[in-house]
């Protein structure tokens, strides 16, 4: 006696759980049950388990029937053919979904030559334990798993072509690439994907040598010219965006050109491209601080006296403008409205960007590097036939690494481009690099794939034979343009008068706590202080009292609020985040006296 | 013979200035001198400057270091279950000046013949800590008569030579508010107090079950181990005072991991040594080099109240003069309020202070002063 769980509900009792189970199976293959059902015997608690609900993890295998797969050379002609389709497959039981629980009772084979009479299921591919970018990776049965897992993540970071409609769309931060490629190297994932019609990436040649030094610690030297020529040239798009909000009483932002009342007023200059309706034309070329949508708001607080006291236009400056460390051409205008009604002004900004030194490249096999140097095609190392590679990668990131696909996507690279073919290097399905080598042989090169090289510089021939080849090379959307950072003076945080963080807020760079102790156990006692001097300030203390003291600027004195003004003020020099903590201590009712002494 | 100038006998330490002695013995005159000089001259050389912050720089080179070390324990080489705490979690816990440590650990040396081997077994066997539950197979509330009934295992007591007369007075004087008694194979204890609480009646058995009986408290583990030419025992737990009052320990030799322990029975020097081997044992183990000075730096500031003070806000920390410097350490506030309610005040000496008011911190360039007033 079996009980028999239907979705974790009891429905019964069968005397033979296995005529039972392969009932079940019987009817699902033939469709009188759901191909979505799966069923699991439980066999230590001697329970059988259907499921039928959503939300499981299913996969679809190749059914074995009396140790033969049930897929049959008839099929693959049909499906050829386009006789049949996949859910045909599934209805006449040759594929089946199976859930978790179901495949701990069935014994899957890999290929179809592993399959004895115990087998149940056949994988469709071996192909199938990878997800789609990692299906992406030519050659990846060669490769370290975490390899792979690095390979894929870089290519999910690629500037490629990404849509079609890319003209009239308003994305956040979007990267295009200017002359996408299809791979010389595939797998099948490309076809099935349809990835050669939005590519990411442009075949380049790739010589395997070091150079100069700088292409060390996983740089890449690109050749100048090929970067002219287009390779990895990219557009970036970001849009800006202005809404003419509604306030309490009736008030309402404004987009136009602000007048010169308006508090906050930029100059002349940084309004000069705005149009009469208070937004910019289309192409114009702005930098940082360039006005794009104009507008006015109305003022904060309505009751403040001086508001009211000064007749003329007290609407605040609220425009947008270019940010910092940013420029462009002005790409797109789109003027809709919102769900509220209120106007909605997007202004897409574009910017070419030419690969330059710090940017990141990467191969299809988790090889990622930055530009260290670009030079000229004059310098590159060339060889017999003239050929300048345009990227140069370092030997030294191979044996750690172990990325053995990356040197067979060369090769095969190679062959592809001068056979004028696409080579299929499918995971574990590939064309054998045996006869990639017999083919490059074939066509008058040295089979390993190496070439005598001469040195750009003297155009002395190298000693040793440079492995030169072609591959598949990624622009990844890390630039250096949007990274790149640096401070002298800029704004301060408003409570604590220390600079702001981060580089959208102009902000300076922590010294933090342990490098303040490399100051001090270097015995730089100045020179930290100067370091901690951003925030000081000049505060006036009662000698009596020792609590900061009042300063009044009209006056020009200084009086304490607890002894009056007949007391000796002192000024003191301190940091500004010190007299806040006193300030704290205050409303805690603690009481920080200060006691001044000469320090001379 | 040569003898050492004054100005350099006066400035060398004694240990230096008898190995000098020692060395120049067999020189002529002129040689010796040069000798002397230079090694005057390496020896202010490689003292510390006024004004050189040795405390962050001993912080930093034990620091940096500790960033590489492999975290977790290390198992004990070839025998099972007996595992020490090593790396950094052992450094924490001989810094924080912990009291409970987690792998507390002995190494016993012998005296002469049992160095050798002899008895070792049995000695290892009377270290060991008994306890009441290892020698009985059973307990059993008796309801009805409202007593404990322990069955002994005489086997395990003859293995142990042990006579059951002594057990009993043992047990009697360990097991406090029940009397023992012996009946036929079975202890009989008998709670004195007139509770009929079937609870507490349990909560007793469950008591008297870690009740000690025979061996040296708090050594859980022994194992008697060959090293070189002698035979040791390696325990695990430690009470460094009952052992070293045993006949057949080399109580010169033996040690212990557990530093309050011999700060308890040797002294405060001692245990200022025991955290310098310790740390050093850990650091070198890890195959990191670190000077040995640092580390005494911070053991002298961990011994320099007469006890062992850990360097948490409880301890070292807690001693620091400056308000400001504690307070920027952990729990700001408690030591502002404290501060407060005794109208502490910080002369702003060291270097926390000075760095939040932006001040020149007094050390290197930061130190020296003007000694004369300025009028």
């Amino acid at each position: 006696m079996t009980e028999v769980y239907l979705n974790s509900k009891f429905v019964g009792t069968v005397d033979s759980a296995q005529d039972y189970i392969d009932q079940f199976k019987g009817e699902r293959r033939k469709g009188s049950i759901t191909s979505n059902a799966n069923i699991y015997h439980d066999e230590k608690a001697d329970e059988i388990r259907i499921e039928s609900s959503k939300g499981r993890a299913v996969r679809p295998l190749i059914v074995i029937k009396d140790g033969v797969s049930s897929l049959t050379e008839a099929h693959l002609k049909q499906l050829e053919k386009g006789e049949i389709t996949w859910s045909d497959l599934i209805q006449q039981g040759v594929i089946e979904y199976l859930d978790t629980a179901e495949e701990e009772n069935s014994l899957v084979a890999i290929v179809e030559d592993d399959i004895t009479p115990e087998h149940t299921h056949l994988e469709i591919s071996p192909m199938d334990m990878l997800g789609l970018t990692t299906s992406l990776v030519p050659y990846g049965n060669f490769n370290q798993s975490t390899r792979l897992n690095a390979g894929s993540k870089n290519q999910k970071q690629a500037i490629g072509f990404y849509a079609t409609n890319y003209a009239v769309r308003m994305d956040t931060d979007v990267n295009l690439l200017h002359y996408p490629q299809k791979s010389i190297v595939n797998t099948m994932m490309h076809e099935i994907s349809n990835y050669q019609n939005h590519p990411v990436g442009q075949n380049i040649t790739v010589a395997v040598l070091s150079y100069e030094g700088y292409n060390m610690e996983d740089a890449v030297i690109i050749n100048k010219s090929s970067i002219e020529r287009g390779l990895g040239r990219s557009s970036y798009f970001r849009p800006s965006v202005a809404e003419e909000l509604r306030y309490a009483g009736g008030l309402i932002d404004e987009i136009c050109i602000p007048d010169k009342e308006v508090k906050g007023y930029k100059s002349e200059r940084d309004y000069r491209y705005l149009e009469k309706d208070g937004i910019i034309y289309s192409e114009a070329k702005v930098t940082e601080g360039d006005v794009i949508i104009g507008k006015t708001s109305p003022p904060r607080f309505l009751s403040s006296l001086d508001e009211y006291n000064l007749a003329s236009s007290t609407r605040r400056e609220s425009s947008v403008a270019v940010r910092h460390g940013e420029k462009g051409i002005i790409d797109f205008i789109l003027l809709t409205e919102n769900e509220e009604g209120n106007k909605l002004i997007q202004v897409r900004v574009r910017e070419q960007r030419i690969p330059e030194v710090g940017d990141k490249f990467t191969s299809r096999h988790g090889q990622k590097g930055v530009v260290g140097l670009i030079i000229p095609q004059t310098d590159m190392p060339f060889s017999s036939s003239g050929t300048n590679p345009d990227i140069l990668f370092s030997p030294q990131g191979i044996p750690s690494r172990m990325t053995i696909s990356h040197l067979i996507e060369l090769v095969g690279g190679k062959v592809g481009a001068l056979g004028g073919r696409y080579i299929d290097g499918t995971t574990f399905d590939a064309e054998p690099e045996k006869a990639l080598r017999k083919e490059l042989l074939a066509m008058g090169f040295r089979e390993n794939g190496t070439e005598t090289l001469y040195n750009g510089h003297t155009g002395e021939k190298f000693k040793a034979k440079i492995f030169i080849g072609n591959m598949y090379y990624l622009k990844l959307k890390h630039m250096v343009a949007n990274k790149l950072h640096s401070r002298a003076r800029g704004p301060i945080q408003l409570l604590t008068r220390q600079p702001t963080e981060g580089r959208a807020k102009e902000g300076g760079l922590r010294l933090g706590e342990m490098e303040k102790d490399t100051f001090v156990a270097h015995g730089a006692s100045l020179l930290l202080k100067e370091r901690f001097d951003s925030d000081k300030t000049k505060v006036p203390v009662c000698e009596q009292c020792g609590i900061i003291a009042v300063h009044d600027e009209f006056k020009n004195k200084s009086y304490c609020p607890i002894c009056g003004d007949n007391v000796e003020i002192t000024n003191v020099e301190l940091a500004y985040a010190f007299k806040l903590i006193l300030d704290e201590f205050k409303s805690l009712c603690v009481y920080p006296k200060l006691q001044l002494k000469n320090k001379y | 013979m040569t003898t050492i100038p004054k100005e350099i006998a006066d400035s060398l330490p004694k240990a230096l200035l008898e190995d000098l002695k020692e060395k120049v013995k067999s020189l002529s005159q002129t040689k010796a001198k040069k000798v002397m000089e230079t090694v005057h001259q390496e020896y202010n050389k490689a003292r510390v400057e006024p004004g050189e912050c040795v405390g962050l720089v001993a912080a930093e080179s034990i620091g940096e270091p500790g960033t590489q070390m492999t975290l977790n324990t290390f198992h004990f080489a070839g025998v099972a279950e007996m595992n020490v705490t090593m790396g950094l979690p052992r450094i924490i816990e001989i810094l924080d000046g912990r009291k409970e440590l987690k792998t507390p650990m002995m190494e016993i040396f012998l005296k002469k013949p049992y160095s050798k081997g002899k008895d070792i077994k049995k000695l290892a066997m009377n270290i060991k800590e008994t306890k009441l539950n290892e020698i009985v197979t059973e307990f059993v509330i008796n309801v009805a008569d409202f007593i404990i009934e322990a069955k002994l295992n005489k086997e395990k007591i003859k293995d142990l030579g042990m006579r059951e007369a002594t057990l009993l007075t043992i047990l009697s004087k360990e097991i406090k508010g029940a009397t023992v008694k012996k009946k036929e194979d079975s202890l009989i204890i008998k709670p004195r107090g007139k509770s009929d609480s079937l609870n507490e009646i349990y909560k007793l058995k469950e008591k008297i079950k870690g009740t000690y009986v025979r061996g040296v408290k708090k050594i859980s583990q022994v194992l008697p181990v060959k090293r070189g030419e002698e035979f040791i025992i390696i325990t695990a737990g430690s009470n460094l005072k009952d052992i070293l009052k045993m006949e057949e320990v080399d109580t010169s030799r033996t040690r212990t991991n557990d530093i309050f322990e011999i700060s308890g029975v040797l002294g405060i020097e001692a245990a200022r040594q025991a955290i310098i081997d310790e740390v050093f044992k850990v650091i070198e183990s890890q195959g990191l080099n670190v000077d040995v000075r640092h580390i005494m730096l911070v053991a002298d500031t961990m011994c320099i109240e007469g006890m062992v003070k850990g360097i948490t806000r409880y301890g070292v920390v807690s001693e620091k003069a400056s308000v400001l410097a504690r307070a920027s350490f952990e729990t700001p506030i408690k030591h502002i309020i404290n501060a407060s309610l005794v109208g502490e005040t910080d002369k702003l000496s060291s270097v926390v202070e000075n760095v939040m008011l932006n001040q020149p911190v007094p050390v290197g360039t930061g130190l020296p002063g003007l000694i004369t007033k300025v009028k």
